[in-house]
């Protein structure tokens, strides 16, 4: 226990600068900034997998880590969509979750907002419009404010993506 | 100054500095992780916006559902008012002993499994009968820890309590030792920390607390959520109250509540910088582990009680 306390302290805070520029600091400045106005300063997402191949969720999971840590913008991720500000959808909608995606929607609170990240989640990406098992891209069963392009995109376009749709709040 | 404004203004400092003091625990873990966390006012942020969030009901939702987070809420402050924090002897705490404490607590926790189990998802049902059960074991456990002390002081009150301790010279006694380690053990339990229960987890599976609240929203959730921040000041508060509570003062007067002040606050942060360290090193226990770690607690407290008659009573 010992050893691992003074590795801690060692390592200290990493929460650190991506590149060379602070490009990703100013959009999490800008980010805080929107969620401090528009939602009291905390934003609740709730991330649903819509049959994604999970890149997706690797990238936004790495929005947590200690590097990107959103968290300290005051965006946090839940359990449930009743908790929730926001829906995170990845991937294209297979047919078996077509339902729960569209009872995800309802359940969320108004004011919500909806980002579809990933090019699955725009245009079905590899997987196809014309696969049996596919429903349609996320736009095709709930509506969508911001689409986020990549495959998959990186921690720093997902938060561009939520500062978009952020902005787009009347 | 009169006992009863301060009575209320503890009351409203404890249920004002409970959300601070989850942020708290959240900013040292976070701290723990090598990153810097959402800071110590993010759960008053969260809480502001719930508030003024819409509120979604599941389509069969019953009376019960939407009456749950004010009893639970309600039940909650009262049980926090009654324990005292700066001053030892407030009018509530008179009226109110350690077993009304664990009652109000029980009535809580009674309606949150109600309305876990009202509104028919699976999730809601699983967290009200893993919650029931946990609790069925850490009560009396919880009471035996209580009793401990009570043997000393001939009284279930909390102010003539913490008078007997107070007034009591420091010598090392076997019996608060167990009664302590018990007590540990059942705050972890009864506040659904690890090793018991990950307030953190999104994993709807092994869940016993956030599953039965899975479907609130709006201020329903937030009440909900606040009360059980409260719920974690509140047992801070009973441990020093119990078990330290040198610095808190007798009678209203100002420079005494300042030093208590700073004193309860203090020790709060501590028990909370404790918890955070335990919370960072410790793994969840398996689910059906858990009632083993329960009698455990309650197997101590029962040592407790046996030693403080073999060693202490008329020693």
């Amino acid at each position: 226990m010992l050893r691992m306390l003074r590795q801690i302290v060692r390592i200290g805070t990493i929460t650190e600068r991506l590149a060379t520029s602070d490009a990703y600091e100013r959009l999490g400045r800008e980010l805080e900034d929107a969620v401090k106005k528009r939602f009291a300063g905390s934003l609740a997402i709730r991330q649903v997998d819509a049959g994604s191949c999970n890149g997706c969720e690797l990238e936004i999971h790495a929005a947590n880590n200690p590097y990107y840590d959103i968290e300290r913008f005051g965006v946090h991720f839940t359990a449930s969509p009743r908790f929730a500000d926001m829906l995170l959808v990845t991937g294209p909608v297979s047919v078996n979750m077509k339902t729960a995606l569209e009872m995800t929607y309802e359940a969320t609170p108004d004011p919500k907002l909806v980002v579809a990240v990933g090019d699955c989640a725009e245009h079905c990406g590899v997987f196809g419009r014309e696969n049996y098992a596919i429903a349609g891209c996320v736009s095709d069963i709930i509506p969508v404010d911001v689409v986020v392009h990549g495959c998959p995109p990186t921690p720093s376009d997902i938060i561009r993506g939520i500062l978009a749709a952020i902005d787009r709040m009347p | 100054m009169s006992s009863l404004p301060l009575q209320i203004a503890q009351a409203l400092l404890l249920v004002l500095l409970a959300p601070v003091a989850a942020g708290f625990v959240a900013s040292v873990k976070a701290r723990l992780q090598n990153r810097h966390g959402p800071g110590l006012l993010q759960p008053w942020r969260n809480l502001a916006k719930l508030f003024a969030k819409q509120v979604v009901l599941a389509e069969n939702a019953s009376w019960i559902f939407r009456f749950a987070p004010y009893v639970v809420f309600t039940a909650t402050v009262m049980a926090a008012s009654c324990v005292p924090a700066l001053l030892v002897d407030t009018p509530l705490s008179l009226t109110a002993d350690v077993i009304a404490l664990v009652s109000l607590l029980a009535l809580a926790r009674f309606f949150l499994a109600l309305a876990g189990m009202d509104i028919g998802t699976a999730f809601g049902g699983m967290g009200a009968s893993r919650e029931m059960t946990f609790s069925a074991l850490a009560e009396p456990a919880l009471l035996m820890s209580v009793f401990v002390l009570s043997l000393g002081a001939h009284s279930t009150n909390l102010t003539t309590m913490i008078q007997h301790t107070l007034n009591t010279p420091i010598m090392l006694q076997p019996s608060l030792a167990f009664a302590l380690a018990a007590m540990l053990m059942i705050a972890l339990a009864e506040n659904g920390r690890i090793p018991v229960d990950n307030p953190t987890t999104h994993l709807e599976l092994t869940m016993v607390h956030e599953a039965m609240i899975l479907e609130y929203s709006g201020r329903h959730l937030a009440l909900m959520e606040w009360a059980s921040m409260i719920k974690l000041t509140l047992f801070a508060t009973l441990i020093i109250d119990l078990f330290m509570p040198w610095g808190m003062v007798a009678g209203p007067d100002a420079a005494g509540l300042l030093l208590a002040l700073v004193a309860w606050v203090l020790k709060i942060f501590g028990l909370l910088l404790a918890l955070s360290l335990a919370e960072t090193y410790l793994a969840k226990l398996r689910l059906f582990e858990v009632p083993e770690f329960l009698s455990m607690a309650f197997v101590i407290a029962f040592l407790g009680l046996l030693s403080h008659y073999m060693l202490e009573v008329n020693a």
